[in-house]
C-alpha cells in the first residue's frame, strides 16, 4: 500500500521563444507590410532582366507615347520606350544608391559620434562645433554642391560620387542622434572596468560601446534609406544625378516629362507613384523598428 | 539670462564663420570655374587672352586665401559681393527674388501648423483607432511623396479639370491679391505637404507624451472637464515641441523649394540657386548658402531662447 502517491510531473512550460524576426512581424504588422514592400522591390531590382517586359533601353519610334494597354502596361515614354520596364529597372538604381549611401553616411555618422562621446573635451567639442555648421545647412544644398563637385564617376554600374553626395551630408545627424546614446554607454561600470583591465581605445569602442549602440544606428540607418532614394531622386531629376539613358525614377520625371503633361500623363504618375511608394515602405520599416527596439529615440 | 544670450551669441559667430569657410573651400574644390561655363561651352574658339582677362577681372587668378580675405572683409561690412554671372551684386540677385520664395514658405508653414495641431491632437486622442491609423498612414505618406512630383500631379490636375497654366511671371500680393495666391498657393501645397506630415508626427508623440504626466491626472481626478484638460493642460505643453520642429523645418522648406521652384516655373531663390550652381556662380552660391544656414542659426537660437522664456523649469547658467 503506498500512501504517498508518485510526485505529478511538473511540466515547467518554458516560455516560447520565437525568432526575433518573427516576433518584430506579429507586433508590427505596419512594419511587416513595409518589409514585404522592400523585399518585392529588392526582388524585382535582382531579376529585372527576366521580370521586366521589355528592355529599358530599347526605342521604338514606331510606338511612342503610347498608352497604357496589355502590350505596354504604364504605356511608352517620347522614345517609345517601355515605361513599366523603365521603372522596374529603376528600381536598381534607387536602392543600390539608397543602401549605399544610407550606409556610408550612418556608418561613417556613428564611428564620428562614438569616437566623440568616448573621448570627449576638446576633441567632442571640436566635432560638435563642426557638426553644428554642417547641420545649418539643408542636406539637398550639400548633397547638391557635393554632386556639382564631384561630378561622375560609375564604378560597376553605381555612380559612386552620387552616393556620397546623398550619404556624406547624413553624416552629422547620425553622429549627433548615436553620440547621446554613447555618452550613456560611456558611465557604464563596465566601460571603467575595461579601462582599468588597460584595453585600448579601439577595442574599448569597437567591442564595449558599439554594440550597446547599435538599436539607434540600425534605426537610422533604414529611416535614411528612404530619404536617400527621395534625395537621389530630387538630384537626377535636377540633372545632377543618374544621366541618360539610365532608367532612374527621378530621371524619368525630369526634362521631356514636363512636356507631355497631358498627352502622356502616365509617364509622370508612374514612376512618382514608384519613388513614393519606395520611401513610403522604408519609412513605415524604419517607425516599426524604432518602437520595437527604442521607442523613446528622436530622430 | 543676459549672461545666456550673450554666450549663445559668441557661440554662433564661430558657427557662421565655419560656414562661410566651408562653402568657399567646397566651392574652390569643384573642377573648373565660371570661365569655363562662359566660354568654353559649344564650340570653344574664344581666344585664350579674353579668358585670362576675365578670370583677372573676376579674381579668380589670384591665390585662394587672398580670394577668401577679399571675400571675408566683404562680409564684415555687409557685403556678399558681385555675381559673376550677371555682374549685379549678390545682395540685389537674392532681394528681388526672396519675396516670392518667403511668401511659398510662409504659406506652406501655415498650411502645415493649420494641419498639424488638429491632426497630432485627434490621432493621439484617438491612439490605435482607425482614425488614429488614417492620420498616420497620410503623414507617413506625407514623408514619402517628393514634393516636386507632388507639384507635377498638382499641376496636371489643374490642367485636366480646369485647363489652367502655370503663369509666366510673378504676380505681386499687393498688385492682384487674387492672381498671387492663386500662383502660390499650389507650391505651397506641394512643399506644405510634407511639412505638415512632420509637424503632425510630433504633434502626435508629444501630445501623448504629455498625456501620461502627473498634471493630466491630476486635472483629470478634481474633476475638470475633458475638453478643458485637453486643451489647457495638454495642448499648451505639448506646443513648444513642436514649434521647435516647425521653427526648425522652415529653414529647410528653403531646400524643398530648390526643386519645387523649378516644377512651377516661379523665379524664387530655389531656382536661383540651382542655376548659380550649374553656372559655377561662386559668389552667388556662397551669398545663398550664407544666407539659408544664417536663418536657421537664428531660427535655433529663437527657439532656445523661447524655452528659457517660457518654460521656467528652464534655467541656463
Amino acid at each position: 500500500m503506498s500512501a504517498v502517491s508518485a510526485a505529478p510531473d511538473i511540466v515547467y512550460a518554458a516560455p516560447r521563444q520565437r525568432h526575433p524576426v518573427i516576433a518584430f512581424l506579429r507586433h508590427q504588422p505596419l512594419g511587416a507590410a513595409g518589409l514585404v514592400v522592400i523585399v518585392l522591390m529588392i526582388l524585382a531590382a535582382v531579376l529585372a532582366k527576366w521580370v521586366a517586359p521589355y528592355d529599358p533601353l530599347t526605342v521604338d519610334y514606331g510606338g511612342i507615347l503610347a498608352r497604357p494597354s496589355w502590350q505596354h502596361w504604364l504605356g511608352t515614354d517620347n522614345f517609345g520606350r517601355d515605361v513599366l520596364s523603365r521603372i522596374i529597372y529603376g528600381a536598381q538604381t534607387a536602392l543600390s544608391v539608397g543602401f549605399l549611401a544610407s550606409i556610408l553616411g550612418s556608418t561613417l555618422g556613428a564611428l564620428i559620434g562614438v569616437a566623440s562621446a568616448y573621448f570627449g573635451g576638446r576633441i567632442d567639442m571640436l566635432v560638435q562645433r563642426l557638426m553644428d555648421v554642417l547641420l545649418s545647412f539643408p542636406i539637398i544644398v550639400l548633397a547638391l554642391a557635393v554632386a556639382a563637385i564631384l561630378g561622375k564617376n560609375v564604378v560597376l554600374g553605381v555612380d559612386v560620387n552620387l552616393v556620397l553626395a546623398i550619404g556624406l551630408p547624413m553624416v552629422p545627424k547620425v553622429a549627433r542622434v548615436v553620440r547621446a546614446s554613447a555618452l550613456a554607454v560611456r558611465e557604464m561600470p563596465y566601460i571603467d572596468a575595461a579601462r582599468t583591465a588597460g584595453f585600448s581605445h579601439a577595442r574599448i569602442i569597437f567591442r564595449h560601446i558599439v554594440p550597446n549602440v547599435t538599436a539607434p544606428y540600425l534605426i537610422m540607418l533604414t529611416a535614411f534609406v528612404g530619404q536617400a532614394i527621395l534625395l537621389e531622386a530630387s538630384l537626377s531629376f535636377l540633372g545632377l544625378g543618374a544621366t541618360e539613358p539610365t532608367p532612374a525614377w527621378g530621371l524619368m520625371l525630369s526634362g521631356s516629362a514636363i512636356d507631355f503633361y497631358q498627352q502622356a500623363p502616365w509617364m509622370i504618375v508612374f514612376p512618382g507613384l514608384a519613388i513614393s511608394l519606395a520611401v513610403f515602405a522604408f519609412n513605415l520599416f524604419g517607425d516599426s523598428l524604432r518602437d520595437w527596439l527604442d521607442p523613446k529615440l528622436k530622430i | 539670462m543676459l549672461r545666456y544670450i550673450l554666450q549663445r551669441v559668441a557661440l554662433m559667430i564661430p558657427t557662421l564663420i565655419g560656414v562661410a569657410l566651408l562653402v568657399f573651400l567646397m566651392l574652390r574644390a569643384m573642377p573648373g570655374d565660371i570661365t569655363d561655363v562662359m566660354f568654353r561651352g559649344e564650340g570653344g574658339g574664344v581666344p585664350e587672352e579674353l579668358i585670362v582677362a576675365e578670370r583677372q577681372r573676376l579674381g579668380l587668378d589670384q591665390p585662394i586665401w587672398v580670394q577668401f580675405g577679399k571675400w571675408f572683409w566683404g562680409l564684415l561690412q555687409g557685403n556678399l559681393g558681385v555675381s559673376m554671372w550677371t555682374g549685379q551684386p549678390v545682395a540685389y540677385e537674392i532681394a528681388i527674388r526672396l519675396e516670392l520664395s518667403l511668401q511659398v514658405a510662409v504659406m506652406a508653414t501655415l498650411l502645415a501648423v493649420l494641419l498639424a495641431i488638429p491632426l497630432g491632437t485627434l490621432s493621439a486622442l484617438y491612439k490605435d483607432r482607425w482614425i488614429d491609423q488614417a492620420i498616420r498612414v497620410f503623414s507617413i505618406a506625407g514623408l514619402a511623396v517628393p514634393s516636386f512630383w507632388l507639384g507635377m500631379i498638382i499641376i496636371l490636375l489643374l490642367l485636366t479639370l480646369f485647363a489652367w497654366h502655370p503663369p509666366l511671371t510673378f504676380t505681386r500680393f499687393t498688385t492682384d491679391p487674387v492672381a498671387n495666391l492663386s500662383q502660390l498657393v499650389w507650391p505651397a501645397l506641394a512643399v506644405g505637404y510634407r511639412y505638415s506630415a512632420v509637424a503632425t508626427r510630433m504633434m502626435r508623440s508629444t501630445i501623448l507624451e504629455v498625456l501620461q504626466e502627473d498634471y493630466i491626472r491630476t486635472a483629470r481626478a478634481k474633476g475638470v472637464f475633458e475638453r478643458l484638460v485637453i486643451v489647457r493642460h495638454a495642448l499648451r505643453n505639448a506646443l513648444l515641441p513642436v514649434v521647435t520642429v516647425i521653427g526648425l523645418e522652415f529653414a529647410f522648406v528653403i531646400g524643398g523649394l530648390v526643386v519645387t521652384e523649378q516644377v512651377f516655373n516661379l523665379n524664387g531663390i530655389g531656382k536661383l540657386f540651382v542655376e548659380a550652381v550649374t553656372r559655377g556662380d561662386n559668389t552667388l552660391v556662397q551669398g545663398l548658402v550664407l544666407l539659408v544656414a544664417t536663418t536657421f542659426i537664428l531660427i535655433n537660437f529663437a527657439i532656445d531662447l523661447m524655452y528659457a522664456w517660457l518654460d521656467p523649469r528652464i534655467r541656463y547658467r
